[in-house]
Order: structure tokens, then C-alpha cells, then sequence
């Protein structure tokens, strides 16, 4: 029972493995290059989860001083995940810039038939 | 005034110079304003360096928001010689980049390519002098994402694939580091890194510590090329232009070396990490693969700049290896060849650089005979390889020397002798060079080569120099490396 209480408890840590675990498993086992990039996004989301769900206090109020409010949430992570995001963005951004050259340059973008190809040479 | 801003200037003034070049329509005038940043930083840096050998720590307020909670400029001896290492490299390769990106990249991409060069530059100075945990992962996917651009721009379209498999590789390595700055800063409410060093004091054993301590290590090693996290790396300076493969060879990896050097020593102690953990044993074990194995390697490649990036991979290992020793010696001689290498490795990229800029090829077959057509470049290629072989009165034989002294002190005298033989395989493929340029028939490809002009010949001579010059005279490099293993090796405790 208390081990289910635990695990119960602590649900946003377990999101945040699945996620993690699932978007690196897509980046490692497919071979098309935009469902590689769209798993290493899914990575980078349950990261943006492990920083914001800390921040989150119950019951907490933002952090706007008022004799009414003792509780406080942490401001600090959104702003880091504010720039973790525009991050992943410019990196999701490049990536599909370069799949779409690949594409152009190979006529596929599928690893395996490029590398097959290659080996052709 | 500038004085006290030096530590923003460092970063700034890259920053500056990129937004400008990508307004320039000409790649010249972007390639002067790529100059005369690139010659402003060694200044900034050597001033940053004084001030520290003779004062202690320097900490500038970024903003003027005040540490630790602003973000914190925080420059020791440590990343004050990395800041220079930089910068030195930045202002030695620029000339020679004008006729090599000249040849190797279309007139409208060229201001692009010196925009993207700069901030990648701003990327690495911020990485190495920044003392915030947070501040650091942006500007690490600064660097990254300009140096996957810059490999992209290669001529060859495999290079496309090369900074895709760096795109996804170094992506990973930077969420990694992200996790483990994520879990410190949970457990210790700050991220500036000396502030949480400090709070870290207690709190070594819980399991969160230690798995933020086990994802920024994988994080950075994948940056810093570790065996066998490298596999990212060959491709990626094989196909990249030139001028880009001599700039990232010789910095990139050396401040991912940094990074590590600061979170082990300085954020998590050297306690915790030799004493407690098999920290030592692991990276013993994984230098010593690299050194051998990707030597090996580098033994059977034909194209010559893939056998450097193998090299590249082998000496990464020596400069782990200095980490893993862990006594004062040792780790004097793991910073040293974070200097020496870049030194060594610019130099030959450089070289090889020069080669292609006359006869478009730098497969091995093509170099036949080349040592008759250009002997000035095939020359100075040679004297960088018996660096990187350690041969004395090299640079190459000043960081081995420290590093089989360390290994004495521990008492391992057979890495001594994994130290020579791993160095005799260099010797094999620096070799095979030679064979190759001087004691076979002139190729096809090297008939009409020359002399490479003298603004590539003169950057390239000079880093040559560089590594026989500190080969002798070793109280510059040595001296500031043994005060920065000793101020690692005290921690912030």
C-alpha cells in the first residue's frame, strides 16, 4: 500500500520517464529523419515537465508579495524553460532545414537507403 | 570602464559582429568585420589572464544583477588560459579562412558563414567563462547549433549527413547536461556553480545528486567526443569546409574537456568523484580504448582528414587520461594537452586545409608525391605530426612527459608503457603520410600544385612554431596549466 502510495504520489516523475524514454527509443529505432527529430522533441518536452513540475507548489500563489499569501511558487524554472524552449525550437527548426536539403541532395530521407546508397559509390 | 567590462566584452563583441555580417551582402567585408573581432579576443583574453594570475578570481555581474542569483561571469585561472586557448586559435585561423572559405563556399553564403563562424565562437567563449549552470546550456546550443550549420555548409553532400547525425547526437548530449542541471537545481535551489558547490555540501549521497552527476557526465562526454560517444565526430570533420574542421578541431571539444574539469573539480568535488565513485576507473578504462582504438583506426583510413578526426578521438583520450590520473602531475599534463592538442591539431588541419585549397582532394592516393610540390605545407604537416607522435622538443612530448610522471606518482608505471605504445600507432599513420608525400610518384591531382598562398602559409607556420616553440620553452603553457590542476584539485572546500 505504501508503495503504491509512493508511486501514485510521485505521477509527474513518472510522465516525465515515459516521455523522456520514448522520445530517445524513437530517435534510436527509426530511420525516417523527421520521426528521429520528432522524437528528440518528445526528449526535450518531459525535460521542460522535470523542470516545471518542482516549480509548482500547492497552494502556492505567484511570487507577488501581499500580506494575504505565504505561499509562493517558484518563478524561476518557467523563465529557464522559456529559453529552453525557444532552444528547442531553433534546433527542431535546423534540423528539418537540413532533412529538407537531404532531401534534395539524396532524393530520400530514409537513413538506410541513404546509407545503402552511399555504400554504392 | 572597458577594464571592468572586459569579462562581457569577451562575449559580446562576437555577438555584435555576427548580427553585422549577416547584414553584409559581401563575403570580404564580413570576413573583415569576422577579423577584427577575432583579433580583439586574444587582447581581451590575455588582459582577463593577467589580471587573474596576479589577483585571484575575477566575478562580473552580469546586468549588474548580483550573484548568485543574477547570472555570474566568473573567470580563475582555469578558464581564463581556455579563454585565451579560444580566442588565440579564433585570431590565427581567420587570415588564413579568406581564401580557403573563398574557394570552398558559394559568394552568397559567405557572410552567412563568417555570421555563423562568430557565433559559434561567442558560443564557446561563453561556455568556458560563464559560472552559471543554466547560462552555460545556452550558450553551449549557441555553439552547437552554429557549428551544425557550419559542418552543413561543406561542399561534399554527405556533409548535410554528417551535422544531421551531429544534430541529433549533440541535441541529446546538451538535453542530458539540461537533466542534470535540472535535478541539481532541485536539490540545491541555485544555479550559480559556486554557489552550488557550496550547497552540495551534505547532500553528496542522495540519489538525485548522483544521477544529475551520471547525466551531465554522459551529457558532456558526448560533446567532448569521449570513446565511445564519438561516432558523431569523423564524419563531422571529414565533410566539413575546411577552415571550419582547423577552427572546431582544435576548440570545440577542449571547452566540453573544460566543462567537465569544472563540474568534477569544482562543483562536485574531487572527493566525491575519486574517492566515493569509480569516476577514475571508468575514464581510465574509456582514454585508454580511445587512445588505442581509434589510433587503430586511424591507421587504415584513406582520407586524410578522417585519419586526423580518428586522432582526434585518440588524444581526447590523453587529455581524459590526465583526468582520471587525478594527482596534481597528472592533471597538469591533461590540461597542458588540452592546450597542445588544439595547438597540434589546428596546425595540421590547417595544413591539410591548404592542401585541398590546391589540389581539391585529400585522399591519401592524391597526396602522392606532394612533398616535391609543396614542401613548405607538407613540411609543416610533418613537424605538427611528430607532435602529435611526442616527439621531444614537441609539444606533443611536454603533455606525455607530465602524464607518465603522474602516472608514476600512482604508481602505474605500466601506463607508461601504454603511453609509449599507443603513441608508436601515431607514429604509423603520420608515417604513412610521409611515405605517401615524399617516396611516391607525383599524382595526377598534385601535378600543377603549389605553394599555397601566403595568407593560409603564414597561420599555418605560425601554429607549427607555436608547437615546437612551447615544445622548449614550457613555463608559459605548463606553469599556468599546474596552477590551474591545483586550483581544481582544492575545489571550492
Amino acid at each position: 500500500m505504501d508503495l503504491l502510495q509512493t508511486i501514485v504520489a510521485h505521477y509527474n516523475h513518472w510522465i516525465i520517464i515515459f516521455l523522456m524514454v520514448s522520445g530517445l527509443y524513437i530517435v534510436v529505432a527509426r530511420g525516417n529523419m523527421i520521426k528521429k527529430l520528432v522524437g528528440l522533441g518528445l526528449f526535450q518536452t518531459s525535460v521542460y515537465l522535470l523542470y516545471l513540475s518542482p516549480g509548482k507548489i500547492l497552494g502556492g500563489t505567484p511570487p507577488i508579495l501581499s500580506p494575504q499569501f505565504s505561499v509562493y511558487s517558484n518563478p524561476l524554472p518557467h523563465v529557464l524553460i522559456l529559453t529552453a524552449i525557444v532552444v528547442g525550437v531553433a534546433t527542431l527548426a535546423l534540423g528539418l532545414a537540413l532533412v529538407v536539403r537531404i532531401n534534395e541532395a539524396f532524393g530520400t530521407i530514409e537513413e538506410d537507403e541513404i546509407f545503402a546508397g552511399e555504400e554504392d559509390e | 570602464m572597458i577594464a571592468a567590462n572586459l569579462p562581457a566584452l569577451q562575449v559580446v563583441l562576437p555577438l555584435l559582429g555576427a548580427t553585422l555580417c549577416a547584414f553584409l551582402r559581401r563575403g570580404t567585408w564580413a570576413w573583415g568585420i569576422a577579423l577584427v573581432v577575432s583579433l580583439a579576443m586574444p587582447f581581451v583574453a590575455a588582459a582577463l589572464l593577467i589580471q587573474v594570475l596576479d589577483g585571484g578570481v575575477i566575478s562580473y555581474a552580469m546586468g549588474g544583477w548580483k550573484p548568485p542569483i543574477g547570472i555570474e561571469y566568473r573567470i580563475d585561472v582555469v578558464n581564463a588560459f581556455l579563454l585565451l586557448l579560444v580566442s588565440l586559435i579564433g585570431a590565427v585561423i581567420m587570415p588564413y579562412a579568406k581564401r580557403s572559405v573563398e574557394k570552398e563556399i558559394a559568394p552568397e553564403h559567405q557572410p552567412w558563414f563568417y555570421a555563423i563562424y562568430l557565433l559559434c565562437l561567442c558560443g564557446l567563449l561563453g561556455i568556458v567563462i560563464s559560472g552559471d549552470a543554466f547560462n552555460v546550456f545556452v550558450f553551449m546550443e549557441v555553439s552547437s547549433l552554429a557549428t551544425y550549420a557550419l559542418i552543413a555548409m561543406g561542399r561534399d553532400r554527405r556533409a548535410l549527413l554528417a551535422a544531421y547525425q551531429y544534430l541529433i547526437m549533440g541535441t541529446i548530449g546538451a538535453t542530458f547536461y539540461v537533466i542534470g542541471v535540472g535535478l541539481l537545481y532541485s536539490m540545491t535551489g541555485t544555479l550559480n556553480l559556486a554557489d552550488m558547490a557550496n550547497r552540495l555540501e551534505g547532500i553528496e549521497n542522495s540519489r538525485a545528486v548522483l544521477a544529475a552527476l551520471a547525466f551531465l557526465t554522459v551529457g558532456i562526454s558526448l560533446k567532448l567526443a569521449l570513446f565511445p560517444l564519438h561516432v558523431w565526430l569523423p564524419n563531422a570533420y571529414t565533410y566539413a569546409p575546411s577552415m571550419a574542421t582547423a577552427f572546431l578541431a582544435a576548440t570545440a571539444t577542449k571547452v566540453a574537456v573544460y566543462l567537465l574539469l569544472r563540474y568534477f573539480f569544482t562543483v562536485f568535488g574531487a572527493s566525491i568523484i575519486f574517492t566515493r565513485l569509480p569516476v577514475s576507473e571508468i575514464f581510465l578504462i574509456l582514454s585508454l580504448a580511445a587512445m588505442f582504438g581509434a589510433s587503430i583506426v586511424a591507421v587504415f583510413q584513406d582520407n586524410v582528414k578522417r585519419m586526423l578526426a580518428y586522432s582526434s578521438v585518440a588524444q581526447i583520450g590523453y587529455i581524459t587520461l590526465g583526468i582520471a590520473i587525478a594527482n596534481k602531475t597528472g592533471l597538469t599534463g591533461g590540461i597542458v594537452h588540452l592546450f597542445n592538442h588544439a595547438l597540434i591539431k589546428g596546425a595540421l588541419f590547417m595544413a591539410i586545409g591548404a592542401v585541398f585549397y590546391r589540389i581539391g582532394s585529400v585522399k591519401l592516393d592524391d597526396l602522392a608525391g606532394l612533398g616535391k610540390r609543396m614542401p613548405i605545407t607538407m613540411g609543416a604537416f610533418v613537424l605538427a605530426g611528430l607532435s602529435i607522435i611526442g616527439v621531444p622538443g614537441t609539444v606533443g612530448f611536454v603533455s606525455k612527459w607530465y602524464l607518465a610522471l603522474g602516472a608514476f606518482e600512482e604508481g602505474w608505471w605500466w601506463l607508461v608503457f601504454l603511453l609509449v605504445a599507443s603513441s608508436l600507432i601515431s607514429v604509423v599513420y603520420i608515417g604513412r603520410i610521409v611515405e605517401v608525400a615524399w617516396f611516391r610518384p607525383v599524382s595526377a591531382a598534385a601535378k600543377r600544385a603549389e605553394e599555397p598562398p601566403l595568407s593560409m602559409l603564414l597561420p599555418t607556420l605560425l601554429l607549427v612554431a607555436a608547437t615546437v616553440y612551447f615544445g622548449f620553452d614550457t613555463s608559459l603553457t605548463a606553469g599556468i596549466a599546474e596552477r590551474a590542476a591545483e586550483l581544481l584539485l582544492a575545489g571550492i572546500r
